[in-house]
């Protein structure tokens, strides 16, 4: 493999090896590619197309496009990101236009340099990645992306031309470098972002219930098997049917949309009073993102985590929206009475609703008025129980009074169409009351013991006000699917309905192996995409370092790399040579001597050199001369047994003081 | 600047390297980034940014991953200059204006490979090595020669960007290396041969083919004209014989300084006596080499000619040193 070449001096811009260009190719793929997922269509023909392009170019062995080509295709493809973004500055154009710079840059790929710069581009867009996804996956893919990236930084500075062995450099290479990464993951002081103001559209993408519920809201959700949040109880799980998840509260209604409503600004704040009984049930919820206040407690919470409070209508906001999975723990009972005094305001807009429409339903209302709260609620449940109604995700459309027409003519729908149709038939009949968006059940994962809720489990349901009992919850859907609520979205829907095949899993071990991927998620998201400056306190104060201060935190950070520089350095540098113990006593032999003054030179043979000393220092002539005859015969003639053993014995009986004490 | 030129002394080790193998430890190894390595810096200071802003763990894990990928770097570059042993070799006599190859025998005694080794001289072009784990070889390292004499080319630059290019280590090992640089040739017709010169007036003017007489071998006479015939009747080993022909005392010539043109300057004259010695040998004559305080008596072949142009080479020149 040795190999000399000559090369003019080294210079960034000298022109590219041929056999590089491939690998910058596989770096844009790799770093660029899976992008792929969420651009536009047609930014990603034109990646592959401009990809293609370039590795024909490489295989002919033809020129590179004009300058002004490629400047066209810069000012076309800007513009048209800008049309389809409607902003270059946003998150999804950013990453868009990096994807176009990292589909171009290779059609000007002549130097050197400008293989650094694809491969720069490449680890920033690895970063890219991290927006939309920060699972499992994803980690390993682009800790392999991470590995070509190196490769090629390998390949580019002289590295040999096997594929192979280049890549395992580059494994070793990361490999070592993993330790730093551990001690800087756990040691670099962290800070809770954002530095500045994100874009407008940083946090786009992120599902969830929503600020009103209009028709079709919260079945488009119940098609998503992502999960919403996963709860840890610390004592026994509640039963499914009491696990009742509060998000949003609407009591606003406009004849198609409920809303929560503003209160207008002299109005005094309700304030909510919760008188619990039982001892309350504690759990910390990992809640995903969904770029909303509401943290969604089990009704009703009588213990708020921090920085949190309690809306008039129950449902606990946070102080900024929930953008990071975070952690919350709460305590909550599921056995309550929630403000037996409601203010006048409150209960008077719980009773308003549209004047011109539903006029059937207000009219079959209306002959309820004057019984007693309780006799109203169970006369409507009654009627969803005994009368034709069917739990369906695909409802008909309805029209301009959706009550009237599902009661009375289609009578097909989910929990947000028995909600609405619930809480209308109530409001008319002269009862408080409103509707309250959540999630219902949840499964428990045997592996680690949580809670999963995901979004398919979004409900809504309605609450009424009950003089000397507060409000209440009706669930009108359990009247008519009772099944929704004991098991589960999946018991209550007939077959053929429209679910996502992951929460659709029966076969046992299809559900064990997804409850082991599950368990495992769970586990990364709490202690890698998780650890935040809290957590890190947290480990800190446990390894012996309580509240520390960025001076010790520098020290320990830069003792502790340095450590590992020292221990990959000794682990990369090889063992020392084994010396040959007859050069070896040569050698002391001869350096004995020349701290004598008598040092013999590079090209003198033994023999010569003791012929030398003996004319120098007649003293030493017979020792000396054993000693080479020794040295002469281990090395060029016959070896002898005890040749070894007289050459020691020589150096031995050199005196090894100076000369002058001769 | 004097400091300076102390610091730099201790610092890069200047003068020369008189133990063999020149060993590289770390006390002689260099380390800087490269602008390569500064703009990772920076592409990695943003990555961190953008990772706290947007709360990204894994950002934050990948920004880290790759900062120790840089510090490993760093060492690896160190190590593929740690412990070479280099051997300076011999260096063949050129002409001024050409390209001198220093022979550096590199020893590579650890048991991983060494790539992409840049040796040069200041200013100089490169030549770059691979080494096999547990190998040697022997790079020549050019110079371009520009003037005759004796020239050191002072320190070798051993530079590696390997294996990331973020960062250079580099080294100065300066062997005492030095080359002799005859005089550029300038081809001129030969001076005619007078058949003798000022000095010696001995040799005959018979033709080129006839025998002559013997007289003992002298380093440079062609093996042909040995007379083995006479070697073998004489019982001692002493000495060879060679036969000598009149034709080639015929042509001896006197490649006299003061036959080249006085209005010339040093090196010019100097200059036509190479072309001169040259030319001679070309044409096999027996010549010898006059110059103000040397004279070289005539001679034939490899080794005269070589002494010849050394003569011219180191005539009024002081050891020249010409690197840094």
């Amino acid at each position: 493999m040795s190999r000399s070449r000559p090369a003019l001096a080294a210079s960034p811009t000298s022109p590219l090896d041929h056999h590089v260009l491939p690998w910058l190719l596989a770096v844009a793929l790799a770093t660029a590619g899976p992008h792929a997922a969420h651009l536009p269509i047609w930014l990603s023909v034109l990646f592959v197309t401009a990809l293609l392009w370039r590795a024909w170019i490489w295989r002919r062995r033809v020129l590179l496009p004009p300058r002004w080509l490629l400047a066209l295709l810069i000012l076309g493809t800007t513009s048209g990101i800008g049309w389809q973004f409607r902003s270059l500055f946003g998150k999804d154009a950013g990453v868009a236009m990096l994807v176009v710079f990292m589909a171009l840059k290779p059609l000007e790929t002549r130097s050197r340099r400008d293989a650094l710069m694809i491969i720069m581009l490449g680890f920033f867009l690895l970063l890219t990645h991290y927006f939309y996804s920060q699972s499992i996956p994803t980690g390993l893919w682009l800790l392999a992306a991470c590995t070509l990236l190196t490769a090629t930084l390998i390949r580019l500075h002289g590295g040999g031309p096997s594929i192979p062995e280049t890549l395992r450099h580059a494994g070793l290479l990361m490999l070592q470098a993993l330790p730093f990464m551990l001690i800087l993951y756990l040691l670099f002081p962290r800070v809770s972002g954002p530095l500045w103001g994100l874009p407008q559209d940083a946090y786009s993408g992120l599902s969830g219930l929503s600020h009103e519920m209009a028709p079709g809201s919260i079945s488009n959700l119940i098609q998503s098997g992502a999960i919403a949040f996963r709860s840890q109880f610390a004592g026994e799980v509640p039963e499914k049917a009491e696990l009742y998840w509060r998000g949003p509260v609407f009591d606003e209604y406009d004849g198609m949309t409920w809303r929560a409503r503003k209160r207008p600004p002299g109005e005094p704040p309700g304030q909510p009073v919760i008188e619990a009984s039982g001892p309350g049930h504690a759990y910390t919820t990992i809640l995903e993102p969904h770029n909303e206040r509401w943290l969604l407690a089990l009704d009703l919470p009588m213990r708020l985590p921090a920085d949190s409070a309690l809306a008039p209508t129950f449902e606990v906001l946070a102080r900024e929206p929930v953008r990071v999975r975070s952690r919350f723990s709460f305590v909550s009972s599921v056995d309550y009475h929630a403000n037996r005094a409601e203010t006048p305001e409150t209960l008077r807009e719980s009773l308003a609703v549209p004047a011109d429409i539903n006029p059937r339903a207000r009219a079959l209302a209306n002959t309820w008025r004057g019984q007693s709260t309780a006799a109203v609620a169970e006369t409507v449940l009654h009627m969803f129980r005994e009368q034709d109604f069917r739990y369906t995700l695909r409802p008909p459309l309805l029209g301009a009074h959706p009550v009237d027409e599902f009661l009375f003519e289609t009578r097909r729908g989910f929990c947000e169409h028995y909600a609405s149709a619930f809480v209308f038939l109530m409001r008319a009949a002269g009862v408080p009351a409103r509707v309250v968006a959540g999630y219902q059940g949840g499964e428990i994962n045997p592996i680690d013991g949580y809670l999963i809720v995901r979004q398919s489990d979004a409900h809504a349901w309605a609450e009424i006000w009950v003089a000397n009992e507060g409000w209440t919850r009706v669930d009108p859907t359990a009247a008519v699917a009772p099944s929704r609520i004991e098991q589960g979205i999946t018991a209550a829907l007939p077959a053929g309905e429209p679910l996502p095949g992951i929460i659709r899993l029966d076969a046992g071990w299809l559900r064990g192996l997804r409850h082991r991927w599950e368990a495992t998620n769970n586990a990364w998201n709490q202690w890698v995409l998780g650890y935040n400056p809290q957590r890190q306190r947290e480990v800190l104060s446990r390894i012996g370092v309580p509240d520390p201060d960025w001076r010790q935190m520098a020290a320990l950070l830069a003792a502790l790399c340095a450590l590992t520089l020292l221990l990959v350095a000794v682990w990369a540098r090889p063992p020392r040579r084994r010396e040959d113990p007859v050069e070896l006593a040569w050698r002391r032999y001869c350096s004995r001597l020349a701290r004598l003054g008598l040092g013999r030179a590079e090209w003198e043979g033994p023999l010569d050199f003791a012929e030398r000393v003996a004319r120098e220092e007649p003293r030493l002539a017979a020792v000396t001369g054993e000693a080479a005859r020794c040295y002469a015969e281990l090395r060029y003639g016959r070896n002898g047994a005890d040749q070894l053993a007289r050459l020691r014995r020589c150096l031995r009986e050199l005196p090894s003081y100076r000369r002058k004490t001769f | 600047m004097r400091v300076l030129a102390v610091l730099q002394r201790w610092l890069f080790r200047l003068g020369h390297d008189d133990h063999l193998p020149i060993v590289l430890g770390q006390r002689r190894i260099f380390i800087v980034p490269t602008a390569a390595g500064l703009l990772f810096a920076i592409v990695l200071l943003v990555m961190l940014v953008g990772a706290i802003n947007y709360s990204l763990s894994l950002g934050h894990a990948l920004v880290f991953l790759l900062g120790g990928l840089g510090l490993v770097g760093m060492v690896h570059s160190f190590l593929n200059l740690h412990g070479l042993r280099l051997t300076p070799g011999r260096v063949q006599p050129v002409f001024a204006g050409d390209v001198a190859s220093f022979a550096l025998d590199v020893e590579n005694v650890r048991p991983q490979a060494r790539r992409a080794l840049e040796f040069a001289f200041a200013g100089q072009a490169m030549v770059t090595l691979d080494l096999a784990p547990a190998s040697r070889a022997t790079v020549a390292v050019p110079f371009v020669t520009s003037r005759r004499g004796l020239i050191e080319p002072g320190r070798v630059t051993l530079t590696t960007r390997y294996p990331l290019g973020l960062f250079r280590a580099w080294s100065y090992p300066q062997p005492a290396w030095c080359c002799v640089v005859y005089p550029k040739p300038l081809r001129t017709p030969l001076p005619v041969a007078t058949g003798g010169t000022p000095a010696d007036d001995r040799h005959g003017t018979s033709g080129r083919d006839d025998f002559a007489g013997l007289r003992t071998r002298e380093p440079g006479d062609p093996t042909r004209h040995v007379a083995w015939k006479a070697v073998a009747r004489r019982s001692d080993d002493q000495e060879l014989l060679v036969k000598q022909f009149s034709g080639a005392l015929r042509d001896e010539l006197w490649l006299d300084w003061e036959r080249t043109p006085a209005r010339l300057g040093i090196e010019e004259r100097l200059s036509i006596l190479a072309g001169w010695v040259l030319t001679a040998d070309e044409q096999q004559a027996r010549y010898g080499l006059i110059l103000p305080g040397l004279r070289i008596d005539p001679g034939q072949g490899g080794v005269h000619r070589g002494s010849c142009l050394r003569a011219l080479a180191l005539h009024e020149q002081k050891q020249t040193r010409v690197g840094g």
